[in-house]
C-alpha cells in the first residue's frame, strides 16, 4: 500500500493558538482512514491541511513528493475529493446540475466521455437517483449531505476526503456511506474520514487516528486504538469498549444509573 | 500523475440510467427573447413624432445591406431619422440593456446572492461618480474614451469597496450587501452633490439629466465606443461563466472541483465594471435592469450561468429597447428620463424580492 499524502511535522497556528501539533500521518491507498477526537480536537483542520486547503505553519503535507497546496487547482481536483461538513449552494440548481459540477476537473479530458455514467452510478451509489428533478434548498439536511456525496463520488478522485459525512444520515445510510467508502478503498482508493461516532469508524476503517488537543494521541487499527482507558481520559467521560462475539467493537458512554436530581 | 488508470469498481446492479434534461424551455426562451428583440428594434425605430411604418424600416435595413428593399418613402426626412436619430439610439438601449443585465447576472454569481445588482450594490454611482467629474471640470485628456474610462476608474473602485467590505467567509449577507451599497450611493450621491454645485450652468444641467438615466441624443460615434466594451464584456462572461456554477456551491468546494477561486472573483469584477462603465458612460443610471432580467430567467430556464448569461444580455437588451419605446411614446414631445422607469418597475420587483428572500430564508440569509 502505498502512501499518496504524506504528513510530516505538521503543525497549524493561527493567532496564538496552536490548532495542531507535530502530526505525522500517512493517508495510503487501499485504505479507509478514521480522523476521531473530542470537538476541538483539530480532526477537521487536519483534513483541511491533508486536502491542500490550509498551509501547514509548521512541517509538509505532500503530495508526489510537493507540497499538496503546490499543485494546480485543477491538477489536484483530479486527485482528491473534499465533502465538508456543512453544504449550503447560493442558487436553487437542481440536484442532477449539483453532481453534474463534480464533473467540472474532468473537462476537456477524455475522461469527459464517461461524465454521465459517473454521474448515474453517482447518484445511485448516494441513493439520490429520485432526487434528480429536486432543486437543492428544498431537500432535507440528510438529502442535502448525500447530493454532495454523490457530488464528490462523481468527481471520481482517487483520494477522498469526507468530514463528518455521516452526521445528518439516518442508520441506513450512514452504513451505505460508509460500505461505499470501504467499497472506493477496495479499488485501491484512498478514503480520509472524520467520525464522531467510534463503534462505527470501528466497523469500517483500516486505521484510526486519534486525535486530542491538536496531538496525535494514538494511531493504528480500530483494536488498537479503542482502549477503554484512554478513550475516557481523551474524552474526559468513562467510556466502556465491548467486543462483540464477531469480533467488531462497540464504543459506548458510561451512564450512571442514578440520574443527579 | 502515473496513477490515473483505474479498475472500475464491481456493482452488481446494472449501470442506472441518468434522467433526460429536456433543453425545450431553453430553446424556447431564446427564441422568444431573439423574436421580442427584433420586434421592439423595428417598433422603436419606426414609432416616433416621425411614424415610419414597420416595413419601410425593414425594408430600410436590407436596403442597406444590399439585400433588395428601398429607402423610406412615406416621408421626405424618413431615412435620414431612422439612420442618423433611432437606429443609433435603438442600438445604444440595445447595448447599455445588455450590459446591465450582464452585470447584474455576474455580480449575482460572484457574490453568492441574488440581490447584487450594479445600482443597488453603488457599482453604477461610483461610475456616475467618475463620469460627472469629467463633465463638471471638463476634462477631455483621453479624448472621447475620457468619460468611459473615468466611469471604469469609479466602477471598479466601487465595486472593489462593496467587495472587500460586504463579504465573510465567502459569503455576502444580503443585509451587509445592501447596507455596503447604502454607503457607498451616499458617498457618491454626495460626490456628484459636489460636484453639481461647483460646475458652471451647464455642467450642472448636463448631470442633473445624465443621472436620470436617458438615451437621448445618442449618436454612432457613441455606439461606436461603447460597443466594443459590451461586446468584449460579454464575450469574457461567456468564458466563465461554467465557473461561476461552480462558485455557488461555496469557495472551499469550488476550488475542491479547481477552480481558481481569487482569479475568477477578479476577473468577474472587472468586467462587471467594464460593463457597467460602459452602461453608465453614455446614458447615465439606470437602475434594476440587472436585478429584474437575471430573476426572470432564473425562473424560466433555472441558474445555471451558460443560460443565464447570454440570456440576461437578450433580455436586458429586450427591456431597455422597450423601456425606452415607452420613455419616448408615452407623453407626446417629450423624452422621458429611462433611468426613471426602470426604477419606477424595478423598484417595486425588488421589494418583492426582499418580501420573498424573507419569507423563505427565514430572515437575511
Amino acid at each position: 500500500m502505498t502512501a499518496m499524502i504524506t504528513a510530516r511535522g505538521v503543525g497549524l497556528q493561527i493567532g496564538e493558538a496552536h490548532i495542531l501539533r507535530d502530526v505525522d500521518l500517512d493517508v495510503r491507498g487501499g485504505e479507509v482512514l478514521a480522523l476521531v477526537g473530542p470537538n476541538g480536537a483539530g480532526k477537521t483542520s487536519l483534513l483541511s491541511l491533508l486536502a491542500g486547503d490550509l498551509e501547514p505553519t509548521a512541517g509538509q503535507v505532500l503530495l508526489d513528493d510537493r507540497p499538496v497546496t503546490a499543485h494546480r487547482p485543477t491538477e489536484l481536483a483530479r486527485r482528491r475529493g473534499v465533502l465538508l461538513q456543512e453544504n449550503r449552494l447560493s442558487f436553487p440548481f437542481e440536484v442532477l446540475d449539483v453532481v453534474q459540477m463534480g464533473r467540472a476537473p474532468w473537462r476537456g479530458l477524455p475522461e469527459e466521455d464517461d461524465d454521465d455514467a459517473v454521474v448515474a452510478r453517482a447518484m445511485a451509489a448516494a441513493d439520490v437517483g429520485h432526487l434528480a428533478r429536486r432543486t437543492f434548498p428544498t431537500l432535507s439536511g440528510g438529502e442535502k449531505s448525500r447530493v454532495s456525496l454523490a457530488r464528490v463520488l462523481a468527481q471520481d478522485p482517487r483520494i477522498v476526503f469526507l468530514d463528518e459525512p455521516t452526521a445528518a444520515l439516518d442508520i441506513r445510510h450512514q452504513e451505505r456511506t460508509l460500505a461505499l467508502a470501504r467499497e472506493r478503498a477496495a479499488t485501491g482508493d484512498a478514503v480520509v474520514v472524520v467520525l464522531h461516532d467510534l463503534s462505527l469508524a470501528a466497523a469500517y476503517a483500516d486505521r484510526m487516528v486519534l486525535l486530542a488537543g491538536g496531538r496525535v494521541v494514538a494511531a493504528g487499527t480500530p483494536a488498537e486504538v479503542l482502549d477503554a482507558e484512554r478513550l475516557s481520559t481523551v474524552y474526559e467521560h468513562p467510556v466502556e469498549v465491548l467486543a462483540r462475539p464477531d469480533g467488531s467493537l462497540l464504543v459506548l458512554p458510561v451512564r450512571s444509573v442514578e440520574v443527579p436530581v | 500523475m502515473a496513477d490515473m488508470t483505474r479498475t472500475e469498481p464491481t456493482r452488481t446492479s446494472q449501470t442506472p440510467v441518468l434522467p433526460t434534461r429536456s433543453r425545450t424551455r431553453v430553446t424556447v426562451l431564446f427564441v422568444v427573447l431573439a423574436v421580442a428583440l427584433v420586434g421592439c428594434a423595428v417598433l422603436s425605430a419606426g414609432l416616433g413624432q416621425l411614424h415610419i411604418p414597420a416595413g419601410e424600416v425593414v425594408s430600410s435595413v436590407l436596403h442597406r445591406l444590399g439585400l433588395g428593399g428601398a429607402e423610406v418613402a412615406s416621408h421626405p426626412n424618413g431615412e435620414a431619422a431612422l439612420w442618423s436619430i433611432r437606429f443609433p439610439r435603438v442600438t445604444m438601449a440595445l447595448l447599455v440593456g445588455a450590459a446591465l443585465a450582464t452585470g447584474g447576472a455576474l455580480m449575482q454569481g460572484v457574490f453568492g446572492n441574488p440581490l447584487a445588482e450594479p445600482g443597488i450594490a453603488g457599482v453604477s454611482s461610483g461610475a456616475a461618480l467618475a463620469a460627472c467629474a469629467v463633465i463638471a471640470f471638463g476634462w477631455s485628456f483621453l479624448g472621447p474614451w475620457t468619460t468611459a474610462a473615468f466611469a471604469f476608474a469609479g466602477g471598479l473602485g466601487a465595486t472593489l469597496v462593496v467587495y472587500l467590505l460586504s463579504r465573510s467567509g465567502g459569503r455576502t449577507e444580503v443585509v451587509t450587501l445592501i447596507l455596503t451599497g447604502v454607503a457607498v450611493n451616499a458617498i457618491a450621491g454626495a460626490g456628484i452633490a459636489f460636484l453639481t454645485f461647483v460646475g458652471d450652468t451647464q455642467a450642472r444641467e448636463q448631470i442633473v439629466f445624465w443621472q436620470l438615466g436617458s438615451l437621448n441624443g445618442t449618436r454612432w460615434p457613441y455606439v461606436a465606443l461603447v460597443a466594443p466594451l459590451v461586446v468584449v464584456g460579454i464575450a469574457l462572461a461567456t468564458t466563465f461563466a461554467r465557473r461561476l456554477d461552480l462558485l455557488a456551491l461555496g469557495e472551499r468546494p469550488a476550488r475542491h472541483l479547481g477552480v481558481d477561486v481569487e482569479r475568477l472573483r477578479i476577473t468577474t469584477i472587472v468586467v462587471v465594471a467594464l460593463l457597467t462603465a460602459a452602461a453608465v458612460s453614455f446614458s447615465g443610471i439606470i437602475a434594476f435592469v440587472g436585478l429584474v432580467v437575471p430573476h426572470v430567467i432564473r425562473m424560466a430556464v433555472g441558474p445555471g450561468h451558460r443560460v443565464l448569461v447570454p440570456a440576461s444580455a437578450l433580455g436586458g437588451a429586450v427591456l431597455l429597447l422597450a423601456a425606452d419605446l415607452v420613455a419616448r411614446n408615452a407623453v407626446a414631445y417629450a423624452d422621458l428620463p429611462i433611468g426613471m422607469l426602470t426604477a419606477l418597475v424595478g423598484g417595486p420587483f425588488f421589494l418583492y424580492l426582499i418580501r420573498r428572500t424573507r419569507r423563505s430564508s427565514g430572515g437575511w440569509a
